[in-house]
């Protein structure tokens, strides 16, 4: 009789506790990457950042010239000086401040088309360089170890489109000692400093949330792709574009019913994703791509195929447990590897997927939420305090070459 | 230095077409026209008119055996690709070397860091070579699918299902295993627990309990003494009669569920079985009534208790079902109107006028178990019992009998405005005949019949059996002529359906119809 009372007891409190966590519809994970549990942070306290007032032909004058920069996937530039400007970490004190920004929208310079030219970026990040190094002591105190630039173009600070040409130029090499916030990840690549930050690239957050449907609309699409395989314009022959690799995904699999593969541009795209299980994120013309951020939005596993690849926000989001990394080399057995997944792996990621903090954390909404990515941007940064004492430079040294780069860079601008 | 001008060069052409805009500024200023240049041209336009008595661009051949590098991808194949018109030369690209392999370029263009294996460059499109897909990867995908599917379900679809206990009236007829099947194949796909209860009318039969044991689900097949008349309102009578037997057996059986009543020829919908999973005591749904008449617009619908003025509900589509006003509160109730049908409707079971429903159906009604148990079990107070009312036949027209106060009765399917089953009678006439359990045994011997009396006296190994022109399209299995004395001729009668008894006669049977 005792024991059956203990018994209750027992599942008494375990009822309780359960109910609790019942709570919540969908069952989720904690999410907490190789630095921890750090995603659900909050800045504000941590750090301090101070925020240089540029003159307008460097933001908002190139805003108003072309407002689309606002709606591209590089938008980001321009909402996180907004969100800066509003934000409890910002300081107007530039002595107490630990970052310090420079408002500058570096990929504003659009085609016709949209895309974005960044022939003139070069020179406009030196002339903006060459303007807060003499009107402020803090960049030659440290030669801009404790700034950090937001460069959200294909190749980071490397400024060009084309990989090679953005290898041969390297990081601009007044950003050397900087710390770039840049959606372009890539292991041992040249345009990927060492401490940089990876950020997502700007999805719309309106327009996600208006195509949601019912969650319990069960998902019977294995695997889901709208893209381009084969870049008809700049790559005829095949085999540049995207290393290969999305050529071999539609040659393998153009008919395995599995694979709903095209380059339709449905309206339903988003709605399509919400009913599929796993979602397509090969590389491009760079390695990143906003499919992430919708399939991880959208609750779809996302499949990375992009070798060496460094995913936003790294340290914070373990991307091995979330994500399925499949080698350019093993495309061809890319139905293999997906089908072989024990089912209880699968639920699992969706699990962790469904943890909102991890939606959260990929998209850039206005006005700004707790653990969005502009939190996560600073929790990066926080994370990288306190400065080491040899970023200091004493008076009068100089490491930075202000001569070096092509010859174009240094007209003024 | 040659190899990075041409490099050069041609990313500069692949610059030109990639972004469309003018003023294209790249790290080298805007060409002048030099010595260098005009010799560039020269030598470009030489190349561009070898491409063109070749057919093919050999710049990669050349770069291939001028510079081959380290990189060599493995690849099975590369893809036969015609290249678009290219802005300054006009060249078709077939590609004459299979298994060619030059990632082009990748000397000077390695990316920095010595660890890295990514380079940039050409590579292979990798294709394997049987690319079509695998049907046990296929069967793995799918489990995959019901896994994701069923854990959705459980996180998101109705917490603690309850048991649904289907009752169904049935007796053996033609159209039995037409309707039985249906609504057989409809439960076995129902995610739920399922209790099915078969009534059967003249005694449990081994026809229907063959039928049903198909399914895989749990039955419970009980006789009903008394046999099916042939006229509706006997039908009707009777059904009811077999449905409170089942109630019975729910009682007394102590079945713990939610009741709903399907019809063998009713069809029902997925999302009725979601839907009734949300009644609390007793549930209303809306029923289509497929009252099968040519003339669709006369079916109106009418209240029976009026508190709105509802006449403006979709006309066309005859419902049953509960009506509710705006708040979501049950006011009265949809019925489908006869009126229209009054001189049309059909009286035996085969006749040729419209099958009536009655004014409620049974179907579109569901109940929780509970209310069938004895008072003291459980069930609310609001409830008559079952035996009290039974023997009244003019009270028992739908379970509503069951309640003392309508009030309680909880609109289902978004207040009735989804329709998630459909009520329908077709039935062949009553003496029609049918092989007993679907099976042809033995096989049917028909002979098409031909002008002149055919071939009494023949012997059996002529092939004289054809197919019926009824069509039936099961394989005929042929026996062997040892098992029957003689080959006798069909009778053929001149309606629809045909007497399958073989006639073990020596007469020769002359049909009616040959001349």
């Amino acid at each position: 009789m005792r024991t059956g009372g203990w018994v209750f007891a027992v599942l008494i409190v375990f009822g309780f506790v359960w109910r609790i966590g019942a709570d919540r519809n969908v069952r989720t994970e904690r999410i907490s990457g190789s630095a921890g549990d750090v995603l659900e942070d909050d800045p504000v306290g941590r750090l301090k950042v101070y925020v240089y007032e540029l003159p307008s032909k460097y933001n908002k004058k190139l805003l108003q010239k072309d407002p689309r920069c606002l709606t591209h996937m590089f938008a980001a530039e321009i909402f996180m000086h907004r969100f800066l400007l509003s934000s409890p970490v910002r300081t107007l004190k530039p002595e107490e401040a630990d970052w310090f920004y420079t408002p500058i929208y570096i990929t504003c310079d659009l085609t016709p088309t949209g895309l974005p030219l960044p022939f003139k970026s070069p020179r406009m990040m030196r002339s903006a360089i060459q303007l807060i190094s003499s009107n402020w002591p803090y960049w030659n105190r440290t030669e801009g170890a404790d700034h950090f630039f937001v460069v959200p173009h294909d190749f980071g600070a490397c400024f060009h489109y084309q990989e090679e040409k953005a290898i041969d130029r390297g990081i601009l090499p007044l950003l050397q000692r900087a710390t770039l916030v840049q959606t372009f990840g890539q292991r041992n690549h040249v345009c990927l400093n060492e401490g940089s930050i990876t950020i997502p690239p700007y999805a719309p957050p309106q327009k996600m949330q208006t195509h949601l449907i019912p969650q319990d609309t069960p998902r019977s699409i294995f695997v889901y792709f709208r893209g381009l395989f084969y870049d008809v314009n700049n790559d005829p022959e095949g085999g540049y574009y995207a290393r290969g690799a999305r050529a071999a995904v539609w040659e393998n699999f153009k008919d395995n019913p599995l694979f709903d593969i095209s380059t339709d541009h449905p309206t339903t795209y988003y709605e399509d994703m919400q009913r599929a299980i796993f979602c397509l994120c090969p590389l491009g013309w760079a390695p990143w791509s906003p499919r992430l951020v919708e399939a991880v939005v959208f609750g779809c596993i996302p499949v990375i195929i992009a070798d060496d690849i460094v995913l936003p926000f790294a340290d914070a989001i373990p991307w091995e447990e979330i994500g399925v990394f499949v080698a350019e080399e093993d495309v061809p057995d890319l139905d293999t590897i997906l089908t072989s997944i024990p089912p209880d792996v699968v639920l699992r990621k969706q699990r962790l997927l469904a943890n909102p903090s991890m939606k959260w954390a990929m998209m850039f909404p206005q006005p700004a939420q707790p653990g969005d990515a502009f939190h996560q941007i600073l929790n990066g940064l926080a994370r990288k305090l306190p400065h080491d004492k040899n970023i200091y430079l004493k008076p009068g040294e100089r490491i930075l070459n202000w001569t070096a780069g092509p010859v174009g860079d240094l007209k003024p601008w | 230095m040659k190899l990075s001008v041409l490099q050069q060069s041609y990313m500069n052409r692949r610059g030109n077409s990639f972004r469309s805009s003018g003023p294209l500024d790249s790290s080298s200023d805007a060409s002048i026209k030099s010595p260098s240049s005009i010799v560039w041209l020269l030598f470009h336009g030489l190349c561009c008119l070898i491409s063109l008595v070749l057919g093919f661009r050999f710049s990669r051949l050349v770069f291939f055996f001028l510079f081959s590098t380290s990189h060599t991808t493995n690849l099975y194949n590369f893809p036969f690709r015609t290249a678009s018109e290219l802005a300054q030369s006009l060249t078709v690209y077939s590609n004459p070397i299979t298994n060619f392999n030059s990632p082009l370029g990748s000397n000077a263009t390695t990316t920095g860091g010595s660890n890295s294996r990514v380079v940039v460059g050409r590579h292979g499109i990798r294709i394997r070579p049987w690319p079509h897909p695998n049907p046990v990867e296929v069967m793995r995908a799918h489990h995959i699918i019901e896994r994701v599917q069923k854990e959705q379900r459980l996180q998101l679809g109705v917490k603690n299902p309850r048991t649904v206990i289907v009752i169904t009236p049935t007796y053996v007829r033609t159209f039995q295993a037409l309707h039985l099947t249906g609504v057989m194949h409809s439960l076995m796909l129902a995610p739920y627990d399922l209790v099915w209860i078969v009534v059967e009318a003249g005694g449990a039969t081994n026809e229907t309990a063959s039928l049903i044991a198909k399914s895989g689900l749990r039955t419970i097949h009980v006789g009903f003494r008394q046999r099916m008349p042939n006229l509706w309102e006997g039908r009707h009578h009777l059904e009811v009669q077999m449905r409170l037997q089942a109630l019975r057996i729910v009682r007394d059986k102590k079945l713990d569920g939610i009741v709903m009543f399907a019809d063998d020829s009713n069809t029902h919908s997925m999302e009725l079985f979601d839907e009734i999973q949300n009644v609390k005591w007793v549930g209303a749904l809306s029923v289509g009534i497929l009252a099968h008449s040519s003339d669709t617009d006369e079916s109106s619908v009418s209240l029976l208790e009026k508190d709105e003025d509802e006449d403006d509900e979709n006309p066309s589509m005859p419902v049953q079902g509960p009506a509710c006003n705006s708040s979501n509160q049950l006011v009265g109730w949809h019925t489908f109107n006869s009126i229209p049908y009054v001189g049309n409707s059909a009286t035996y079971i085969g006749d040729r006028g419209v099958v009536l429903p009655r004014k409620l159906e049974w179907a579109g009604f569901v109940l929780n178990s509970r209310l069938l148990w004895k008072d003291d079990d459980g069930g609310p107070e609001w409830v008559n019992d079952l035996d009290t009312l039974a023997h009244n036949e003019e009270a028992v027209e739908s379970p509503l009998f069951l309640l003392k106060d309508f009030s309680v009765v909880e609109p289902l399917g978004s207040c009735g405005r989804q329709i998630l089953l459909w009520w329908l009678r077709v039935e062949a006439r009553a003496d029609s005949k049918f092989p007993p359990g679907w099976i042809i045994d033995p096989p049917l011997e028909v002979t098409v019949p031909s002008k002149r009396t055919p071939w009494p006296d023949v012997p059996p190994e002529l092939p004289s059996s054809e197919r019926e022109v009824t069509g039936v399209q099961e394989h005929i299995v042929k026996h062997s002529s040892k098992t029957r004395t003689s080959r006798s001729n069909r009778s053929r009668s001149k309606r629809k359906y045909h007497d399958t008894k073989i006639l073990d006669t020596q007469l020769p049977v002359m049909d009616s119809e040959q001349s």
